[in-house]
């Protein structure tokens, strides 16, 4: 068996006395696409919090390509090629969409105590900018501020944020919540082109979307996995129907 | 429309840019000539104040208008500068040289240890923190009765260049300090744009946002801190030759509030704001203590008006909104 790219040890938080993850474990390997699904306020998005680096861990290890990164920072994190996007969208508002993205690049091409040459007219950081606005068909709106986008809009820059800091782990908080139709559409074939390229991580609540793209799928509930397998298993699993799938009927 | 293209190149440098600044440096250029029209001394002395007030107010909206960071001390790099002149000059240094290095190597040095503490903390919390590094270096000064204590003490004569009095008559020192101020407007306009102005920006913008793409927000604060004490710390080197006197009220806590105001006033984030508040806190402090026994009475509801009203500062006025 290949070595995980990340692997969780045993992972829990709590707010006060409510404990919002539950000593969860998981490996995920490398190039895969893994989904976790689970009911709102499972602890999901605590749990990418825990994984980035946003929020600390009470207990368990974090290990991304074999090293403990568990007392690292969010930015240190993002720099050894785990990068992830927000449920609540993150942007720069007064930023154009191109130097959203551009800082991005910047942030993994050389230092940024660079004092005088203007950051706006470098092309090193824009033309690889711009080349990531166009895979989202953002081209058009470069110049756009941030704050000025559509919601679907702003989302498919989140991701396209994400993206140019070149990560070898992406993780995805419900990355198509409150997109149309079509920009759904749009975001699931971009990742289906990322698949094998990086690893991702997908926390999302659009059941097609996830049977269609995972390798494999976690069920968190209550913070703790209580299954991980296949799509097809998944699916037909009896705890998950009934404590997942269960909830979604009601 | 103008959204159709794509802006590989952004907007870069546009005329209107540079038209509110190049205007206000030219008319403060004017100023020696125009002095020679009143009581020259005077005019030159109160237009000197008012550029060393725009140095340091411009170094605070690097923090507050681009970095986002309301520090309410900023007056005790004032204080170093000044000090810098009035300790060394005391001990037979009144070379600018050795002045200026030691109040540009105090004020970086000041700035790292209180910024180390107090970019740890944010919003309220960096307010007062600031506040209270500046109160312990103002009674810091009150305290050493070697250089005047609480009283300050007085200058034994402009500081020289090179061994010569070149400072000494006003003008000279007008033209100094507005060559000062020019370079720190043209430095601090290319650092506002460089990278690493872009991620103060970023950082003022949205920090987590920064942080998720690879920045550590604590180390560019740092920087940033540093390089606008330095700046100030120059201002206060400056206004110790002005007023040939050092005293600790040079770093009060209110010289602190009166540098927010400028900025404030001024217009947060264009660096030029700084001089048009400077101009107009002095000018209107000037003409209103002169008419008017009790003066204050109506300088602070002006203030509160001029806030209210010019949303965006002076320089928002000209652009017809803030912008
Ligand atoms: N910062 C916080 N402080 C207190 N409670 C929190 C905090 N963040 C999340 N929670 C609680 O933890 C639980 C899990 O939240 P979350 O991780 O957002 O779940 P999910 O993403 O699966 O919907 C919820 O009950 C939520 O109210
Ligand atoms: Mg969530």
């Amino acid at each position: 068996m290949t070595e995980p790219l990340l692997r969780l040890e045993g992972l829990s938080k709590s707010y006060g006395a409510l404990r919002v993850t539950d000593d969860v474990s998981l490996d995920l390997r490398p190039g895969e696409l893994h989904a976790v699904i689970g009911p709102n306020g499972a602890g999901k998005t605590t749990l990418v919090h825990q994984i980035s680096g946003l929020a600390r861990s009470d207990r368990g290890r974090v290990l991304f390509a074999g090293r403990d990164v568990t007392r690292l920072s969010m930015a240190e994190r993002v720099r050894l090629g785990l990068a992830r996007s927000f449920q609540i969208i993150s942007v720069l508002p007064a930023f154009t969409a191109l130097e959203n993205v551009a800082v991005a690049v910047q942030a993994r091409s050389g230092s940024s105590f660079r004092f005088l040459r203007p950051a706006r007219r470098d092309d090193a950081l824009n033309a690889p900018a711009l080349a990531l606005l166009e895979r989202f068909g953002l081209a058009h709106r470069a110049g756009v501020p941030a704050a000025l986008l559509s919601y679907g809009e702003k989302r498919q820059l989140e991701l396209a944020v994400a993206l140019a800091t070149a990560p070898s782990l992406l993780i995805l908080d419900e990355p198509l919540a409150g997109t149309s139709h079509d920009e759904s559409r749009g975001v699931v074939e971009i990742l289906r082109a990322l698949k094998g390229e990086i690893t991702i991580l997908l926390i999302e609540h659009d059941m097609e979307a996830v049977f269609a793209l995972a390798d494999r799928v976690s069920v968190l509930v209550y913070g703790k996995v209580v299954a991980t397998g296949d799509p097809a298993t998944i699916r037909a699993d009896p705890q998950v129907r009934a404590a997942y799938l269960g909830e979604e009927a009601a | 429309m103008a959204a159709a293209t794509p802006a590989i190149r952004s907007p870069t440098a546009s005329p209107r840019d540079w038209l509110v600044p190049l205007v206000l440096f030219a008319l403060l250029a004017a100023v020696p000539l125009l002095a020679k029209l009143g009581p020259e001394g005077f005019i030159l002395s109160l237009m000197t104040r008012v550029v060393v007030v725009a140095l340091a107010a411009m170094s605070l909206d690097l923090l507050i208008g681009y970095g986002g960071l309301v520090s309410f001390g900023h007056a005790a790099f004032l204080g170093i500068g000044a000090y810098a002149v009035g300790i060394l000059s005391s001990h037979g240094i009144e070379e600018a040289g050795p002045q200026l290095a030691a109040a540009i190597g105090g004020s970086v040095l000041f700035a790292l240890a209180s910024g180390v503490i107090a970019l740890r903390t944010q919003g309220v919390y960096f307010i007062m923190i600031t506040l209270a590094f500046g109160q312990m270096l103002f009674f810091l000064a009150t305290a050493l009765s070697g250089y005047g204590g609480d009283d300050g003490m007085t200058l034994p004569g402009r500081s020289l260049l090179f061994d010569r009095p070149w400072l000494k008559g006003d003008a000279a020192l007008y033209w100094v300090s507005l060559a000062v101020l020019g370079a720190a407007y043209l430095g601090l306009r290319r650092v506002t744009a460089s990278r690493f102005g872009r991620v103060l920006r970023g950082l003022k913008e949205n920090e987590i946002r920064m942080e998720a793409v690879g920045f550590e927000a604590f180390r560019y604060r740092l920087v940033a801190y540093a390089l606008a004490g330095a700046v100030a710390g120059v201002a206060g080197f400056l206004l110790a030759n002005l007023s040939g006197f050092v005293s600790p009220a040079v770093m009060s806590w209110q010289r602190s509030g009166d540098l927010i105001f400028v900025v404030v006033l001024g217009g947060l984030g264009s660096l030029h704001g700084a001089i048009l508040g400077a101009a107009a806190f002095l000018l209107a402090e000037e003409v209103l203590s002169h008419y008017l026994e009790h003066w204050r009475l109506v300088f602070g509801p002006l203030l509160v008006l001029a806030v209210l009203f010019a949303r965006g500062g002076l320089v928002g006025i000209g652009r017809g909104r803030g912008a």
